[in-house]
């Protein structure tokens, strides 16, 4: 079959330096830290309330989320259906260590990413050695699979979750119990990122990139495929498992419902409306679509004529997006156009 | 315990005529358009819905009252025409345009597609559960053997679903635009230099998918509760049955389907413990379990052939 329209991929046109730029590397670790520590001073003073504390930690795993499904659909074109899966998974690992075995609070996270990138191996490796969609159904399987395990799991509390989660102490011992995690949020994401925008960097990145622009080509080339898809994979779900350790703790429950596939959905609405391919996109478009939520939350209270239940329209929302975006941008919102006016002319993946 | 065994077959009998009817949509426009129609789920639930409706319209008819299975019986072509109309509206509208494009920004489309028809009706319909109107008749039960009986809603299941196939294998068989169905799910551009005029065939398959969709949603309608997310785990387990068989066969959605049917039911039915945990209440991961376990060994399917690629 010949195909004519572009890609829905941003382009790399540009070949991108090995290492991050130092400057922009201590630019961006700059404004994160100021991010940090102005949202510390405002929580610790008490000028913005709980919620929003909420709302940004929340932002911060979404981004997480996000970015590490970004490196598996947009950077390595692989898709997957799953990853509120390895979410939960991880954020049960977590959970259950801070619990029962009073693991310390970053260890737990890092046991709940090692499981879910266990998974991932264990269900990355029969299904990326075949091509077209198979991996798409065999992680939307897992999802579900996942769920009705931990449904049935009565020492984890089954199918109403699991409940009473530890608080864990703020980064460095620094501030105020009540808002431990946005110290842990933010470094956690800092790490992510920089992380993943390495790998892309890296000739492992580079061949991931190969992948998803030709696999044939790419296995021409020498590029053993599988090794990378596999790769790839295991690391956005190992990303994956740490973010849904932090929600896990921030909101102190976790039910097997979270695996679902409508979970997994709306982080791939945030990739797909950041641009695949573009982590920067999917920061963003994970941050913009978390305030949409949390300024929609109480949605529900809402009546509108003939309608029924207000809260579904939040998510018909959603689904109208992406079928429009895939019609009309299937670059994304702001397809790798979000030009900043010093970097005119350069236009990457990262 | 035989008589188990054969109750437990009847019963997956009646539940994979179901997941047949579904998994032929599914693995006719994989068949044609290599996409997985997230949506065609949620056209069985508004199949489900149309059915609901027509028939509490139709038994507030004198000659009707007294007969809720009469008006549920002619409740199904009414959902079969009202699908069919919607599958092609939605090809027409979301996935043709991107005909040329990648195929997984159109995977994505068919997600959101789905879940826009979901939560559409959710906000629309409304979230809770409803009931067709019950006709005892159709759960009285019909004696096959000793202690193996079949209600007579899931006999008429069985019956229907059959003929629905049957009706489906002479048009794909045996007509001109059935020939042009598999001529188009061979090769695309060599089906149009041939004069086919391949946007009419894949509407039209969409439409007879969606058609058996819609009855599927009615039959299941009949037996059990509706609501808007019926379709997500009934549209997932038929779609696993297609690729069970071989994803783009129609016997082999046929096959897989019944095959799923026998092994959910056989699940669910059994009384046993296995290390201390009863497995008959992971049913649901069944067929994702054997999903997994299919890609694992033949992913090509039950019938399917491997075919290696060429470049």
């Amino acid at each position: 079959m010949t195909q004519t329209a572009p890609n829905p991929v941003v382009k790399t046109t540009t070949r991108l330096p090995k290492r991050i730029p130092l400057f922009r590397a201590a630019a961006w670790l700059g404004a994160f830290l100021l991010i940090y520590l102005a949202g510390q001073w405002l929580f610790d003073t008490g000028t913005i309330s709980k919620s929003f504390y909420m709302a940004a930690v929340q932002i911060c795993i979404f981004i997480i989320a996000a970015v590490s499904l970004n490196l598996i659909t947009g950077i390595t074109g692989q898709f997957s259906l799953g990853h509120a899966g390895f979410m939960t998974v991880g954020a049960y690992t977590a959970a259950v260590l801070t619990h029962d075995v009073h693991a310390p609070f970053p260890l737990a996270l890092l046991a709940g990413g090692v499981m879910a990138g266990a998974l991932g191996v264990l269900v990355g490796l029969p299904t990326l050695r075949l091509r077209g969609d198979y991996l798409a159904i065999a992680t939307l399987g897992m999802g579900e699979i996942v769920r009705v395990i931990f449904e049935n799991i009565p020492s984890l509390g089954g199918a109403s979750g699991f409940t009473g989660i530890r608080k864990p102490a703020p980064l460095f011992g620094l501030g105020d119990d009540g808002f431990a995690l946005w110290g842990w949020s933010i470094l956690f994401t800092v790490l992510t990122l920089l992380l993943i925008s390495q790998f892309i960097r890296s000739s492992h990145g580079r061949a991931c990139i190969a992948i998803r622009e030709d696999e044939l080509a790419a296995e021409t080339m020498g590029i053993t495929t599988v090794r990378f898809k596999v790769l790839a994979f295991s690391v956005g779900a190992l990303f994956a498992g740490i973010a849904g350790g932090l929600l896990a703790h921030l909101v102190r429950t976790i039910t097997p419902a979270n695996a679902g596939f409508l979970k997994s959905v709306e982080i791939l609405v945030m990739v797909v409306l950041g641009g695949l391919g573009s982590l920067s996109g999917s920061t963003i478009a994970a941050a913009v679509l978390t305030i949409i939520n949390f300024a929609t939350s109480d949605l529900s209270t809402v009546t509108l004529p003939f309608v029924k239940e207000t809260s579904a329209l939040r998510t018909v929302i959603y689904a109208l997006l992406l079928v429009l975006l895939m019609i009309f941008r299937p670059h994304g919102l702001w397809s790798g156009r979000l030009r900043l006016p010093w970097r005119r002319g350069v236009r990457d993946v990262a | 315990m035989f008589q188990q065994l054969l109750q437990q077959i009847v019963n997956g009998l009646s539940v994979g005529s179901v997941y047949a009817l579904m998994a032929l949509g599914y693995t006719m426009v994989y068949g044609i358009l290599r996409l997985i129609n997230f949506a065609h789920g949620d056209i069985y639930m508004l199949g489900a819905f149309v059915g609901f409706w027509t028939s509490s319209w139709l038994s507030r008819f004198p000659g009707l009252v007294r007969h809720p299975a009469a008006a549920i019986f002619l409740s199904v072509p009414v959902a079969m025409a009202a699908c069919a109309l919607l599958g092609v509206f939605i090809e027409r509208t979301a996935y043709k345009p991107l005909r040329s494009a990648p195929r997984y920004s159109l995977l994505i489309t068919a997600i959101g597609v789905s879940f826009l028809l979901e939560y559409l009706a959710m906000a629309f319909i409304g979230p809770e559960r409803q009931n067709y109107h019950r006709d005892p008749w159709l759960s009285t039960n019909l004696h096959l053997a000793t202690e193996v009986s079949i209600s007579v809603q899931r006999l008429l299941v069985i019956v229907i679903s059959v003929g629905l196939m049957l009706a489906l294998h002479a048009i794909v068989q045996y007509t001109r635009i059935g020939k042009a169905m598999r001529a188009v799910s061979i090769d695309q551009e060599a089906a149009r230099l041939m004069g086919i005029n391949v946007d009419r065939v894949i509407s039209f398959t969409f439409a007879v998918g969606s058609a058996l969709a819609g009855a599927a949603g009615v039959l299941i309608g009949m037996q059990y509760q509706i609501e808007p997310l019926m379709g997500v785990m009934d549209g997932l387990k038929a779609f696993v049955a297609a690729v069970l068989g071989g994803i783009g066969l129609i016997p082999g959605a046929m096959v897989g389907a019944y095959t799923l049917g026998m092994v959910e039911t056989l699940v669910k039915g059994v009384d046993i413990k296995l290390w201390g945990v009863q497995p008959s209440l992971f049913a649901d991961a069944v067929a994702f379990a054997i999903l997994i376990l299919i890609l694992l060994v033949k992913p090509s399917g039950l019938l399917g052939k491997s075919a290696r690629e060429k470049v």
